[in-house]
């Protein structure tokens, strides 16, 4: 294998019979097939045009699919199963609203006023905060990842899970018991300089490109060594240690980047919602921070459109049930993760890799191996 | 902050009793759900997040049956039962499936289960806080500074009592043997003839019942709502985390010492950090536990 | 990855494409069939919106609030409903529960004016909700009557779509500190002899009415000796008491809405807590007198309305016979909260601009509420440049032998101040 994770050659197995040359073939790249990607680009791109009333809620999948994909970072590639990675999500919220504010006036007046003072900006001034607080937020999270990482990456398997769970509740307590960010009020965010529809759409690509971006990102990622090593780590900890894999460093970039975009996400919600409350729209532990780990199972962990089919998927049953189930809504969601859990827990995905597995690069060798157990092919 | 505790060291020294006992009397509760919660992990190796709905839903039948007339001290058997039914339903319904799975799974699906008993209870009995009234004088102490509800002695005795009956029942009993034979070796149970399904119910139908008793006293000594379940689940995730699975003795301990730690941090710092307590002890469980999981190994009693 | 040994099976390549391609088309599918866009005005029925608190911390309040709107519903179309251009239009009510949820407040707005097509607003419950409410109608400039969020957060930014019919918050407990100063001078004491002690809920409305009272204690001069926030899920307030027992204030006041209350009163009696003053917030809707029975008596309780007060109209009544009728219609009320009443009220406002407005266009139906003079059994509504209702006092009564009795204002009072409370525990 040489350093960039590519074949040349024959495969055995794989390539058996057939004349392939000098080809090269990365292991774990992605083989899904052209026309999928403008299928999904077009639709993005024409949605807010063909739905104009829903572009909000189909802003909402592109966030739900940056939670699916950014948690199975580490959940499903890395095998370590966070419930609190919505803490970046509102502790970008929290440092974008402090640095926009920041710029203009001083934070401490501006939120003890509890919502009695309103910025407004010009488009100029708006966009500006808006970048300049979302970039600090993604590396405000990244830092806070780091440091929270190198105490909690020790823990292991549901110790890690419930750790990371009550570093999402103890966020949420304790952001609405600090004044300076507007306690249990919240943070008034500068009010949007336009059209309301306007808004709507701005946001809606401002998701769509975030979603677009981690998407690719993860995919060159994935089609790399270190993805190789993260499902290494994910598959048997201790022998990845002995291999030489720096586990611990490994893990904080992992974790480092699901906080990047999550920061990011939670920094644009913010300035979108309108203001920043610590308990239903900043940390929402409970909800959306277990929501995405569901997200993720449901279309199959440890792949690359898993994530995206199980946050589709679940993003319209939860706004279908929420119309027409009202009342029994959360009944209904608590049942599909029951039923996914236990009964489905390989996902879309991972149910149509078994199906059909020639179709994902995978090859399942009949022959047995010298030893007796069987041969098996790279995956993606 | 310094007020606080000047009021505790200068102005008024007495109402540290106040403070312990109150913590010592809400902690007995947060023990029984953690023994639950010590029980199941430790014998099929569940982690069971629905601890805190279980705690719930039992204060909630209390309170029902309270409407009916029936005095919650008497409902505490009644409710017992009726969670060790549904306990056992759950188990065969969820819980079976998820035994041999990964850790992660039990998480999750009993995620699962708490959400839909948190909004059943919220469709059923409305989101309003109850409580189940019991109608008991109180004592008052110190010139009335220190006051001590007569319900808040008699639950702390119930919780010593149930607390008492589990222990014995696990120690004497032909069921409690075989939950200790199954928790320490499974198979080697199994070949000896123990019907390990049975016992994997009957130890979740337990804890569920152990719950919903807990559930009842809570209902007497505080408030209930559907969605208090999840404070309960984090002080019962502290305590066994701190405690160790198997160490009851040291269970009894971090549950009593969580209800006065909360207490004091209510006071002194302020009631709005007495719920991010919990949290924050968790937290400082689960690192001071990582150096120790990194050396030792888990024995289970 | 690896897999198990199975068996190698060739299928077309089509079908798993197709599927990521059909669940992107049911996305589609879904999102058009999760809502059908509607008019303002269906046939005879004008249709108003609300997001409202269904479920979630404020939900026993949210529904108060949706028994008030639909029981002045249904009273205006037996009535006849509303006549607009010379045709006579029933009412209806779209409902979507926001969970308590501000931010999802914002987001069911939004559908309700975009996808929905609503043109006329109710108003959610509590003001946190209604604070995020407020932009998003300002934006679409769809006007919104609404009648549960009293903070003065809404009142100071120029909205023009925005109607309360209730009182702000910062004049809940300015009674009770009138009284707590009176009350000092009879005894041959000071104003600022008195000693306050506050337990808020740290929400928007809480920290709010705090604020009212802190203005009021300073222009007594009065001291503050316990500052107190609620934990957020308002299950226990017990330290606090414990240091009210000890630092023994003058006056205690308590706001953490219903379930604060419930809370508060359950606890004070518990740790037998005795202070000569205690005022708290949202007793009516915490039922605390159901609950409590005498040991809530002396309870000082601020409301917005109260069924002895001699308001009346054309549509209920007077206020008592608003509450006879609340009371036949909705099981399981002893009292009624105030809460239900302005939800009514805001219903009558509706009804009466358009129909002076005379017209269903939004902006024209907006100056008409703008310039509402109306009385109502909830009391006078008009409205201020700033959109709340400046005609309309709070009104502070006190739990007397289990009834709630007038004490504040003097102008309708009814009774006198019992003073200093004696616990009953």
């Amino acid at each position: 294998m040489t350093s960039d994770n590519t074949f040349s050659g024959e495969v055995a197995g794989r390539d058996a019979g057939r004349d392939t040359g000098d080809r090269k073939i990365a292991i774990n790249a992605d083989r899904t097939p052209w026309y999928i990607y403008v299928l999904v680009i077009g639709f993005g791109l024409i949605a807010p045009f063909i739905f104009p009333a829903y572009t909000t809620q189909i802003a909402f999948l592109w966030l739900m699919i940056l939670f699916a994909l950014t948690w199975d970072i580490c959940g499903g590639q890395m095998g370590y199963n966070s419930l609190g990675n919505i803490f970046f999500f509102g502790a970008g919220m929290y440092i974008s609203a402090v640095v926009q504010i920041g710029i203009f006036t001083d934070v401490r007046t501006y939120t003890s006023a509890r919502g009695g003072e309103q910025l407004v900006l010009d488009n100029a001034d708006y966009f500006f905060s808006l970048f300049v607080g979302t970039g600090v937020a993604a590396v405000g999270c990244v830092v806070l990842a780091i440091i929270l990482g190198r105490i909690f990456f020790g823990l292991r398997g549901p110790y890690f899970a419930i750790g990371t769970l009550g570093i999402a509740l103890a966020a949420r307590e304790l952001a609405g018991t600090w004044e300076w960010v507007g306690g249990g009020s919240g943070i008034a965010m500068p009010v949007y300089p336009g059209q309301p529809h306007e808004k709507s759409v701005v946001f809606y690509i401002i998701f769509l490109v975030l979603a677009a971006l981690t998407f690719v990102f993860l995919r060159w990622l994935y089609s790399t060594r270190f993805g190789l090593a993260i499902n290494a780590i994910r598959d048997d900890e201790e022998k990845a240690e002995a291999m030489g894999i720096h586990t611990l460093r490994h893990k904080l970039i992992g974790w480092s980047i699901a906080a990047f975009f999550l920061g990011m996400s939670g920094a644009v919600f913010g300035n979108m919602t309108g203001f920043v409350e610590p308990l239903e729209v900043a940390f929402p532990a409970a909800t959306f921070g277990i929501f995405m780990v569901v997200m993720a199972l449901l279309g199959g962990k440890g792949t690359l459109w898993g994530p995206v089919i199980g946050a589709t998927l679940f993003h319209i049953v939860k706004e279908v049930t929420w119309i027409y189930l009202l009342g029994w809504q959360w009944v209904a969601l608590g049942l599909l993760i029951v039923v996914n859990v236990v009964f489905f827990q390989e996902g879309i995905m991972g149910w149509m890799q078994r199906r059909w597995p020639e179709r994902f690069g995978i090859t399942v060798d009949d022959r047995t191996t010298a030893d007796g157990g069987v041969k098996q092919g790279a995956s993606s | 902050m310094f007020d606080n505790l000047s009021l505790l060291t200068q102005l008024a020294p007495v109402l540290n009793v106040q403070l312990l006992l109150d913590g010592l009397f809400v902690g007995a509760v947060f023990v029984l759900a953690a023994y639950g919660l010590a029980l199941v992990w430790g014998v099929m190796n569940v982690k069971n997040l629905a601890q805190g709905e279980y705690v719930i839903m039992g204060g909630y039948f209390a309170w029902h049956l309270g409407t009916f007339g029936i005095h919650p001290v008497l409902s505490l058997p009644l409710v017992f039962g009726l969670m060790f039914v549904f306990g056992w339903v759950v188990y065969l319904l969820v819980i079976k499936w998820v035994i041999s799975r990964d850790l992660f799974t039990s998480l999750l699906a009993t995620f699962g289960i708490a959400l839909i008993v948190q909004q059943a209870l919220n469709l059923a009995y409305g989101p309003e806080v109850r409580t189940a009234e019991a109608g008991f004088g109180t004592n008052r102490l110190f010139g009335g500074l220190v006051t001590v509800a007569d319900i808040k002695l008699i639950s702390f005795g119930l919780c010593i009592l149930l607390a008492a009956s589990v222990i014995v029942f696990m120690k004497k009993s032909r069921m409690g043997q075989a939950i200790r034979a199954t928790a320490q070796d499974p198979r080697a149970a199994k070949i000896m003839g123990i019907d390990t399904e049975q016992v994997y119910a009957f130890t979740y139908a337990l804890n569920a019942a152990i719950c919903g008793a807990a559930g009842v006293i809570v209902s007497m000594i505080w408030v209930i709502q559907p969605f208090y379940g999840i404070p309960h689940s984090i002080r019962a995730f502290v305590i066994v985390t701190a405690a160790g699975l198997g160490n009851i003795p040291g269970v009894i301990i971090a549950g009593l010492g969580l209800g006065v730690a909360e207490q004091y941090s209510g006071f002194v710092l302020g009631l709005e950090f007495q719920q991010a307590t919990a949290l924050i002890l968790l937290l400082l469980v689960l690192i001071w536990r990582q150096i120790q999981l990194a050396q030792h190994r888990q024995v289970v009693q | 990855m690896t897999y198990r040994k199975e068996s190698v099976r060739t299928h077309s390549a089509i079908l798993p494409r197709t599927f990521s391609g059909l669940v992107l088309a049911g996305a589609a599918a879904g999102m058009i069939a999760a809502g059908p866009a509607g008019a303002k005005v269906e046939g005879d029925t004008i249709i108003l919106g609300s997001a409202n608190s269904l479920t979630g911390k404020y939900s026993s309040n949210g529904i108060d609030t949706q028994n008030g709107y639909d029981l002045a519903i249904k009273k205006i179309n037996e009535m006849g409903g509303v006549t607009v251009g010379g045709k006579q239009y029933k009412l209806a009510v779209t409902y979507y529960d926001d969970e308590s949820t501000p931010a999802r407040t914002a987001q069911l707005l939004e559908r309700l004016i975009e996808q929905d097509g609503v043109q006329y607003i109710l108003g959610p419950y509590s003001s946190p909700t209604t604070i995020a409410a407020a932009p998003v109608v300002e934006k679409y400039k769809v006007p919104m009557v609404e009648a549960e969020g009293a903070s003065r957060a809404l009142f100071n930014k120029g909205y023009k779509y925005t109607f309360a019919v209730l009182s702000t918050s910062e004049q809940y407990l300015a009674s009770a500190i009138g009284l707590a100063a009176e009350v000092a001078e009879k005894n041959g004491k000071k104003p600022s002899d008195v000693r306050v002690a506050m337990i808020f809920e740290n929400d928007a409305f809480s920290q709010d009415v705090r604020a009212g009272v802190v203005e009021d204690m300073a222009k007594y001069d009065m001291q503050v000796i316990l500052d107190d926030k609620m934990p957020s899920d308002l299950s226990d307030i017990s330290a606090s008491l414990t240091k009210v027992k000890a630092l023994k204030p003058d006056l205690l006041v308590i706001s953490g809405h219903n379930k604060g209350a419930v809370t508060a009163a359950r606890q004070i009696k518990e740790l037998q807590v005795e202070v000569p003053m205690i005022a708290m917030t949202h007793c009516e809707g915490a039922k605390v007198i159901d609950q409590f029975g005498a040991s809530a008596d002396g309870y000082l309780c601020p409301t917005q309305w109260a069924e002895t007060l001699s308001y009346s109209d054309e549509y209920f009544g007077s206020a008592a016979e608003y509450d006879k009728l609340f009371k036949e219609t909705y099981d399981g009320y002893t009292t009624v909260p105030y809460q239900a009443a302005q939800a009514s009220a805001a219903v009558l406002v509706w009804k009466d601009a358009l129909e002076r407005a005379n017209s269903l266009d939004p902006q024209k139906v907006r100056d008409a509420l703008a310039a509402t003079d109306m009385q109502t059994f909830y009391g006078q509504i008009k409205f201020s440049e700033a959109g709340n209702n400046i005609a309309k006092p709070m009104v502070l009564r006190q739990i007397q032998n289990g009834e709630y009795n007038v004490v504040a204002p003097s102008k309708w009072a009814s009774h006198e101040l019992v003073w200093p409370r004696e616990a009953m525990y």
